[in-house]
């Protein structure tokens, strides 16, 4: 249903994402995962067609971004990261407005208004000036114009900042509720925001796609260790032997990619998880006087990114 | 077309929810009301004089109402639209650019020149509702005196293009900036401009015809005399065309620049 497909876009001298890729099905809910300015409103702002790439090419439902804008904008419902709305005017309004623009008929639009009140369960608060309302009503505000249009496609952009506790489940079941008929993809940085609403994730950082698996993959890779790589001046199998015995050490195998040349071997040393083992293995294999070409720690980045994602709710006001 | 009234329907009922719309027709109302003032008070006092003298003399002067009072009115009132239009439309696409409410409109199907010209036709319609209250003015001297009405219907079809020309301005600088005091002053600014270099016109040559040639006032003065020249319209419908054009350019560039 969504396509990205070598996405780069620069803002001047900034690259804010760079190469991505990645698609979403029909009727699958993905998360967007990323730290901030990892680069997912820009990606959002792309998929909708609000500003184009500097490179690459989306598709929405088939149609491309920026030849076929207007057939993807009615396509879509988009919740933008600040919910976009005229202070001024009552809930209903401003509804009534947003479905005229998305073309919406005009004996349909008081039906619709109906049914999305109902969903985003805005109550009476429909007849009230959006001025008045709180953060989180201004959000369902927000998601209510969005789906008012009934469109195929949901994106929203971290739809739960801000609010609290019970209206963040409020607005997580919802947005698994439209699952059902919608293809949503929705950005977050809070961790186990994924796990509760989106069947796969995709991770972003500095604006490249660091990893896409299920949330219960990704949360078993994060638990699984740690990897270094190195290579030495020495026949594998000794390499193998000695330094498998090391403390914390979990296997070894030589890692064919990247060997290179006669007599030198690289190596990969699995570890357990929170334990940095390079100091040991750089003893070893001095002791043993083979020649040390490189050494260094790899897969860190997942972990890195995962430090600085939220992983615990924030209790926001 | 539904798009394009979508947008002037919210713009407008936003425009006169909003005090500023009442603030700037009380404003324009007051000070062309004060030159209406004046400018009566001094036709009758010199048409007192005139019959003073008639009696004295034996013979009868006229003294003409469009020229004494119409003309230099719909001139004075030419230049407070000038002043009051960058008010009515520093809101028009800044105040959407400051509030996030431009992602919506250009994430939603509907084209950039809808959205233009929807916004330009709400703005347009608060600047016509303000020279529709001071339409009064021809009507207190028609009921008082006895003016010609097709120069002063001229005179206001003039104010109306000049309005649009000035409000096309006003549109495209709010669309340059998400501040509304930016878009407000630059729209003066620019209006001022085009005003004032007109006074190089004064001279002979080439230069000088170019000058008064773009002075956006200049080309008012044959419709306060109640000629209808169709090289004005064609230059106030040029200048609305451009302004149209360049807004369109401005949004899109928008879009490339985040
Ligand atoms: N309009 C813009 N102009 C210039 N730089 C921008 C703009 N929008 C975003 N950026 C930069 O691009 C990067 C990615 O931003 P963004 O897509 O907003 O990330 P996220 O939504 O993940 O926080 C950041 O470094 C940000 O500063
Ligand atoms: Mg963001």
């Amino acid at each position: 249903m969504i396509e990205v497909q070598n996405v780069t876009k620069r803002y001047g001298q900034t690259l804010a994402v760079d190469d991505v890729s990645f698609t979403v099905e029909k009727g699958e809910i993905v998360g967007f995962l990323g730290p901030n300015a990892a680069g997912k409103t820009t990606t959002m702002r792309i998929i909708t067609s609000y500003m184009p790439a500097t490179a690459g090419k989306v598709k929405v439902a088939g149609y491309d971004v920026f030849e076929n804008a207007m057939e993807v904008k009615k396509r879509i419902g988009y919740l933008p990261e600040n919910p976009p709305l005229y202070l001024d005017m009552k809930v209903e309004d401003y509804l009534a407005f947003t479905a005229a623009i998305n073309g919406v008929d005009k004996s349909a639009i008081p039906r619709e208004i109906d049914r999305v009140v109902e969903l985003t369960t805005l109550g009476d608060m429909r007849y009230r000036l959006i001025r008045k309302l709180s953060k989180g009503f201004r959000q369902r505000v927000g998601l209510a114009q969005a789906l008012i249009h009934d469109p195929e496609v949901l994106v929203l952009d971290e739809p739960t900042v801000g609010l609290d506790p019970k209206q963040i489940i409020e607005v997580r079941d919802l947005i698994k509720e439209l699952g059902n008929d919608h293809t949503i993809i929705l950005s977050t940085h809070i961790l186990p925001e994924v796990s509760m609403t989106s069947e796969r994730v995709v991770i972003i950082n500095k604006g490249r796609i660091v990893a896409e698996d299920t949330p219960t993959n990704l949360m078993a890779s994060l638990k699984s260790g740690e990897t270094v790589q190195l290579q030495v001046e020495a026949p594998f199998d000794d390499v193998k032997a000695t330094l498998e015995t090391m403390d914390g050490v979990t296997s070894v195998s030589l890692d064919t990619e990247t060997s290179v040349g006669e007599n030198i071997c690289a190596v990969r040393v699995d570890s357990e998880p929170g334990k940095d083992i390079r100091k040991d293995v750089a003893r070893e294999v001095v002791n043993k006087n083979w020649g040390l070409l490189e050494l260094k720690q790899i897969s860190l980045t997942l972990e890195d990114i995962f430090l600085e994602l939220t992983t615990e709710e924030e209790v926001q006001a | 077309m539904r798009n394009t009234w979508e947008i002037f329907k919210r713009d407008a009922r936003s425009y006169f929810s909003s005090p500023i719309a009442y603030v700037v027709i009380a404003l324009f109302i007051a000070i062309s009301g004060f030159f209406f003032y004046a400018l009566l008070s001094r036709f009758l006092n010199l048409q007192m004089q005139a019959m003073m003298q008639a009696q004295q003399m034996g013979r009868s002067i006229t003294i003409n109402v469009n020229q004494m009072m119409v003309r230099p009115l719909l001139g004075n009132m030419s230049i407070i639209a000038l002043f009051m239009i960058p008010m009515i439309t520093m809101r028009s696409f800044s105040e959407d650019k400051k509030s996030g409410t431009m992602e919506l409109l250009l994430t939603s199907p509907i084209s950039n020149t809808q959205l233009i010209v929807g916004k330009f036709a709400a703005a347009f319609a608060l600047y016509t509702s303000m020279v529709i209250i001071a339409l009064v003015y021809p009507v207190v001297l028609m009921i008082f005196g006895n003016p010609e009405i097709m120069p002063m219907l001229m005179g206001y079809l003039g104010l109306l293009l000049l309005g649009a020309a000035t409000v096309s301005v006003g549109v495209l600088i709010s669309s340059f900036t998400e501040n509304q005091i930016i878009a407000a002053v630059g729209t003066f600014a620019i209006m001022m401009l085009l005003w004032m270099i007109g006074w190089l016109g004064s001279g002979s040559g080439a230069f000088s015809e170019l000058a008064s040639y773009l002075s956006i006032i200049e080309h008012m003065d044959d419709f306060t005399k109640g000629v209808f020249d169709t090289a004005h319209l064609v230059y106030y419908a040029s200048f609305l065309f451009v302004a149209v054009f360049l807004t369109y350019q401005s949004i899109e560039s928008t879009k490339w620049r985040g």
